[in-house]
């Protein structure tokens, strides 16, 4: 299990200072989730992709990432048109689906996956520890960069975990099915899974207090402002007010 | 001999899990001040009970736990112990949890108060005694389980420790592992308890071995003492 995959590699945006990226994706995103319309998110989508561009990560991995995104956004064009009031543009049976409809459904695309691409360029261009230690270090509380970290520190051990069991499954021939037994199997898993993470936290807890730990983490790595980030900041600041002005005020 | 002179003393003890199996009926043993002690036994006898018992993990039903000529009951009595005491877990990645090695081996020193600039110098000595040298700034969960295990030890003897407590350290090590982590026992530690199922290596590296059976400690065997180091 991969989860850094957009981490690796060499961009400007590879090497920004990840306090600067979070100062400055946190407005960008607020400004484009209240947009109105079509125009404004469209432009920010248009933003984003330059700033793909710039990052030079993999389009396959990401274009792999976007189809589970706009999966979601798929079932809001069937559903969303047909439930909005406004001008009719078709009927099917009953149902009317509406201009207004449409237009609202597209602001949705747009806006979703504008944040999700400047999410992944900005962001997922560094590494977790290293957000990690950009949230210490903007003060965020130290339980929830905890949680945050810890999440990712053991996903990748709890996925082993449960490919093991799985494997386990499979070499005594267990095949999925619509039935009462896989359900239960299934069930058997997780339930195993969330025991075995319950088991796992109080191991580490105890290894935590063995080393006298006592509810504190030091940072021991700290980052350094280069001019790059400065003017990434500055910039990044500028797009966003330019584009609160424009479509939101 | 001095009763003094022993780090650890436990006598009478008595522990049970919470789901009411019983591990110990009126447990006795005893560690020096350089005693190599190999720990083995079937599985559940209760070897990794006895050694969170030590550490304070677990608290005992009955008994006497004394460590370093004081008895030991409260948690905050244990804070002493750990500090003194380095336990190695089975699994290296309950022990690895921050994000560098760095980080990871530096987190024990500094929780003992030591400065950053401490720290640091602490890493660099205990990551060149373990052959980890450069691995620093390498983050902890990519390591093979190999250098888990050593990154792990170096966690552990970062602190200083007096005495060790090694959980099943060979299990899963492929022959360089071993070797590194078979050198650096007999360089740098004189007082261990090390739980194998492996007698070979055993009696590489320690000088009486106990098994631990229906809730008894009993010797194994004493293996001679000017055994060759084979490094």
């Amino acid at each position: 299990m991969h989860l850094e995959e957009f981490a690796e590699g060499n961009s400007f945006f590879h090497r920004l200072d990840p306090r600067v990226k979070f100062i400055t994706i946190m407005p960008y995103i607020f400004v484009i989730a209240i947009m109105q319309g079509t125009k404004g998110p469209l432009l920010a989508l248009i933003i984003s992709l330059l700033i793909v561009a710039f990052t030079r990560i993999s389009v396959k991995k990401l274009i792999g990432r976007l189809i589970v995104v706009n999966t979601f956004i798929f079932i809001l064009w069937i559903f969303l048109p047909f439930s909005y009031p406004g001008d009719a543009v078709f009927h099917i049976g009953p149902l009317e689906a509406t201009h207004e409809g449409f237009l609202y459904v597209l602001s949705i695309t747009l806006k979703a996956n504008a944040i999700v691409l400047a999410t992944i360029a900005i962001l997922g261009t560094s590494e977790v520890f290293s957000l990690a230690h950009a949230l210490v270090h903007l003060k965020v509380p130290d339980k929830l960069v905890h949680l945050f970290f810890f999440f990712y520190r053991y996903i990748s051990v709890l996925h082993e975990e449960y490919e093991r069991l799985e494997n386990a499954m499979a070499i005594r021939a267990f095949k999925a099915k619509t039935n009462m037994h896989t359900y239960r199997t299934y069930a058997y898993l997780v339930g195993m899974l969330i025991i075995r993470s319950y088991d796992r936290s109080q191991r580490i807890y105890k290894a935590m207090l063995c080393r006298g730990f006592k509810g504190k983490f030091r940072v021991m790595s700290h980052f350094e402002l280069k001019r790059g980030d400065v003017v990434f900041g500055l910039l990044m600041t500028l797009i966003t007010s330019v584009m609160g002005l424009l479509f939101i005020l | 001999m001095n009763r003094e002179e022993y780090l650890i003393e436990i006598r009478d003890l008595c522990f049970s899990y919470a789901n009411g199996r019983k591990v110990f009926n009126s447990l006795n043993f005893s560690l020096k001040s350089g005693d190599r002690i190999g720990l083995t036994g079937p599985n559940g006898a209760g070897k990794t009970t006895l050694l969170h018992l030590i550490m304070g993990l677990l608290k005992p039903n009955s008994g006497e736990i004394k460590i370093f000529g004081k008895v030991r009951k409260e948690e905050k009595d244990f804070t002493e112990v750990r500090q003194r005491i380095g336990l190695l877990f089975q699994d290296s990645d309950d022990q690895l949890f921050c994000p560098t090695i760095e980080e990871d081996v530096a987190f024990g020193p500094l929780n003992l108060g030591k400065s950053l600039e401490e720290a640091r110098a602490i890493v660099r000595e205990t990551c060149e005694k373990l052959g980890l040298k450069g691995f620093e700034k390498r983050i902890t969960h990519r390591l093979s389980s190999g250098e888990k295990r050593l990154v792990a030890l170096a966690t552990v003897v970062a602190m200083n420790p007096e005495c060790l407590l090694l959980d099943e350290p060979s299990t899963g090590l492929d022959e360089m592992s071993t070797e590194r982590f078979l050198k650096y026992l007999k360089e740098y530690s004189d007082t261990y308890i090390i739980i194998s199922q492996d007698h070979g290596f055993l009696k590489d590296v320690a000088d009486k071995i106990y098994r631990l059976k229906d809730s008894k400690i009993e010797m194994w065997g004493e293996l001679k003492k000017t055994k060759k180091i084979v490094i």
